[in-house]
């Protein structure tokens, strides 16, 4: 049952690997930012395990901004991929454009939730309020 | 573009053109213009004739009354505004109001929802701008009728997305005097639904426009409308759990593609970093239990998505299958193992009162009274619906028929929030707001469709009896069994006949819609009109002679105690120190409030001065039959008041479970603060002619206790109706 089992893996993984060299090489590069933004991601988790989450809002910002900009990345490798038929026209360029206003306004939020740390760690204990 | 014109009627048109050019009379034709022109112009016109509409439908009360600030929030709405333009932006943000609840203060900045005071501070300086020197009252007044004709161009969009512009445009012209969204935003209604809903709408409606084109701005653009839609009001809550749902639905029903996975997560991530600029809502969406459908639909699409493209790279079952069981276990292992442990350590904060309530309405009246007590929060009454909506209220069925006809994308989104908003509008009355855009949108489908098939079968050739028919088949209303030949004079009769009715069935909608703003939802209710004996109206201006009374003959530095629902006006208006007011956040200082006026006169001095009260203010009816008095909300007081402090038993106040104001009721009843402060000098008052002193016009008895004598309070004002009483605390005696 074992060995079947760990069969089906080798197999698993072997098949995976042909199929995903397969890929051109443009998705290729942002599926390595993706895994690079993901795994920044991660370390910043592990980090805060570590040390503690006292600036909630830096931790906060730091973890989403690396989780949004893998997501965006993921959405301009959706688009830009050829196979994809319902995304035509769209070209590299085209899309590389709405997904710079989405990087830009990520950068900004992420700006503003360290500039805001100060504040709303002090109002963090008074939340839970009813309007 | 104009070339895509019908050939058959542009001939005709040309035709006619330079007769009419002679006679030089004004028509479509002597314009040349071509059909899609045509077309262009009676749409833009009937939008511009909707949008004006929109806004003047809620004039009724600025028309009858002033150009004032209704109700009780929308007066802690205007302060905050006020505060804003005058202090501007940083100290705004950054306010810590000492005047309202009384010792404790309040963090203004931190919170309250600040789109409706931004929105309504930038429209100030615009006009400010523009050389408009017009008082900030007056933007206030006049935001929410402004915005309500935003929405109607909104529904238009949504209405073109979901259907065709036809049913765009009778929504747009539906939601424009819809009752149950007048009734939130008629001029003066200065409160966070003004903005909201519009603020709601505009999200749907690009959220749809990302779903159906996948492009990742008009993602980007509901991640705004989801933002602004934050800053405006705590009924978010609904959008961030509705999406996911509506997602999970798609997911579920095999509608998922590629356009799904790029606007929902676009929109999740960035509405979600945007909504925490909001100090208000602070770390909720990672923290708060109402937040995590949204995360856990988040990451069950991630898990989806690459399953899907594994399998898309593997091309073989097999294989698949199995790497499909392992990851399905431990993803679903991980996110339970995640999500229990976030919800037993208490991380993960549970679902709190208000939006607990919703999914079960009897939590609320037996955990926490002051939830219960909001008279906004009651179930829903069956004439509410018929009320606020007339007859929208079948034609929404009709339209979710039309909507499973034809199912897509965006179909499916408007069936599902139609469904979950009714839900919830019958489990608390306030909510019929939220449902009214999309009851308007379905019904607008049921009506545009109708009409149309109608229409069509108007305009078939009387010699091609089966196009006739298959038009006829189409159709929903028109008879279903087709006979050819001599049914044709009868469908066509049929079908003009059911075009009467449907324009006839809008007509009455349109005048019950008037009448109702009219009659229902344009009191300002700080403002009370009654018809005199000899027919002539009667104004009773009783809160504002007290406010400002309050304002002028009072320190600086009084502390005004009142039943909390008059906090807010207390504090616009007689800029005076308030212990309670609307915002209840509180329980145990309003339950402290609550015990001081539902106990005996010297327990009650007792508690006034460990808080420093000086004076008290109290709302009586019972002179002029105003019925929303404090007496009236008596019973509540005592159940706020002894939730938290036992020794307040609200049987102690009854007798045989009636509450009695006579001479029956129970002693503590009738020596009560409450009672005392409502009814000093009321016994030698003659009200009602042909009844005895001291008759209750409000409860309809002569009350008990005639002869009340105060120790520790003098009476200081008494409106010209006595409908309000102020009341000051003597400081104590000295002691010898």
């Amino acid at each position: 049952m074992v060995k079947s089992t760990s069969k089906d893996a080798q197999d698993l993984f072997r098949s995976l690997h042909s199929a995903y060299s397969a890929t051109p090489t443009n998705l290729k590069i942002i599926d390595m930012y993706v895994v690079f933004a993901v795994f920044t991601a991660l370390i910043q988790v592990a980090y805060m395990a570590l040390v503690g989450s006292f600036p909630f809002n830096s931790f906060l910002s730091g973890v989403l901004s690396c989780v949004g900009t893998a997501v965006l990345a993921v959405c301009l490798r959706i688009q830009v991929n050829k196979e994809n038929k319902e995304f035509k026209g769209l070209g590299f360029a085209g899309e590389f454009d709405s997904r710079q206003y989405a990087l830009v306004l990520l950068g900004l939020v992420h700006r503003d939730c360290e500039l805001g740390m100060g504040i709303n760690w002090s109002l963090f204990p008074t939340a839970n309020t009813i309007n | 573009m104009a070339a895509n014109g019908s050939p058959k009627p542009e001939p005709m048109a040309a035709k006619k053109a330079s007769p009419d050019l002679l006679n030089s009379s004004f028509s479509f034709k002597s314009l040349k213009l071509k059909t899609k022109q045509q077309e262009l112009l009676l749409r833009v016109s009937i939008l511009g004739l909707v949008y004006v509409l929109a806004f003047i439908a809620r004039l009724f009360s600025v028309l009858r009354y002033e150009s004032m600030i209704h109700e009780f929030d929308p007066y802690f709405n205007y302060r905050t505004t006020l505060f804003l333009t005058e202090k501007g932006f940083y100290e705004f943000w950054n306010w810590f109001d000492s005047e309202s609840w009384y010792p404790l203060g309040r963090i203004i900045g931190g919170t309250l929802y600040p789109g409706l005071m931004v929105t309504a501070a930038l429209i100030y300086w615009t006009l400010r701008f523009l050389r408009f020197f017009v008082h900030i009252r007056e933007v206030c007044v006049l935001t929410a009728p402004f915005f309500a004709s935003n929405t109607t161009l909104v529904a238009y969009f949504f209405g073109k997305e979901i259907w065709d512009t036809g049913a765009g445009l009778v929504a747009a012209a539906l939601i424009a005097i819809c009752p149950g969204y007048i009734s939130r935003s008629v001029a003066g209604s200065y409160d966070n639904e003004a903005v909201a809903i519009f603020a709601l709408l505009l999200t749907f409606y690009l959220f749809v426009k990302a779903v159906k084109t996948g492009s990742l701005s008009w993602a980007l653009g509901s991640a705004f409308g989801y933002f602004y839609m934050v800053s405006a009001w705590g009924g978010y809550v609904f959008i961030i759990n509705l999406v996911p749902l509506y997602v999970l639905v798609l997911l579920i029903t095999g509608r998922y593609s590629m356009r799904l996975y790029v606007a929902y997560n676009c929109m999740y991530i960035l509405g979600m970093l945007l909504a925490m600029q909001i100090r208000f809502v602070g770390f909720q969406h990672v923290q708060s239990g109402e937040h995590m459908a949204a995360m856990g639909v988040f990451l069950l699409m991630q898990v989806f998505y690459f399953l899907d493209w594994v399998k898309h790279q593997l091309n073989d079952t097999k294989l698949f299958q199995t790497f499909l069981r392992i990851t399905v276990t431990s993803a679903i292992l991980v996110g339970g193992i995640a999500l229990g442990v976030g919800t037993a350590s208490g991380y993960i904060s549970p679902w709190t009162g208000r939006f607990y309530s919703l999914l079960d309405p009897t939590y609320a009246k037996d955990h926490i009274p002051i939830i219960a007590s909001v008279s906004e929060h009651q179930p829903t009454a069956w004439s509410s619906f018929m009320f606020d909506y007339h007859i929208l209220l079948f034609l929404f069925p009709a339209g979710l028929y039309f909507c499973f006809k034809r199912l897509s994308d965006a179909t499916i989104f408007i069936v599902m929030y139609g469904l979950t908003s009714l839900y919830f509008a019958g489990v608390m009355v306030r909510l019929i707001l939220v449902a009214t855009p999309a009851v308007c949108l379905i019904s607008a489908i049921a009506v545009s469709a109708t009409v149309k098939n109608l229409t069509s079968l108007l305009r078939t050739k009387q010699k091609v009896p089966q196009t006739g028919s298959a038009k006829g088949v189409g159709s929903s209303k028109s008879s279903s069994k087709v006979t050819l030949d001599q049914s044709q004079p009868f469908h066509k009769n049929g079908a003009i006949a059911l075009l009467v009715g449907v324009f006839y069935l809008l007509s009455r909608y349109a005048i019950h819609c008037t009448w109702v703003t009219s009659e229902a939802y344009s009191s300002p209710s700080i403002v009370l009109a009654a018809r005199g004996a000899h027919g002539n109206r009667i104004i009773f201006d009783d809160y504002r002679e007290a406010y400002y009374w309050l304002r002028q003959n009072t320190p600086t530095d009084a502390k005004v105690m009142s039943w909390w629902d008059y906090g807010y006006q207390i504090t616009a208006m007689g800029n005076r120190t308030v212990i309670v007011d609307n915002n209840t956040w509180n329980n145990t200082h309003i339950a402290t409030v609550g015990r001081a006026m539902s106990s005996y006169e010297d327990e009650a001095y007792d508690i006034m001065r460990s808080l420093d009260v000086n004076y008290v203010l109290v709302v009586f009816g019972g002179v002029t039959g105003y019925s929303s008095d404090d007496i009236n909300k008596f019973l509540w007081m005592v159940r706020i008041g002894g939730g938290v402090y036992p020794v307040i038993k609200e049987p102690d106040y009854l007798v045989n479970g009636e509450f009695r104001v006579d001479k029956g009721a129970s002693p503590k009843m009738l020596n009560c603060l409450m009672y005392k402060l409502c009814y000093y000098r009321f016994g030698e008052l003659v009200t009602e002619y042909g009844k005895p002193t001291g008759y209750d016009r409000a409860r309809g008895v002569e009350i008990g206790n005639k002869d009340i004598k105060l120790e520790h309070l003098e009476e200081a004002y008494t409106t010209s109706n006595w409908i309000v009483r102020i009341y000051r605390v003597k400081p104590p005696t000295n002691r010898l």
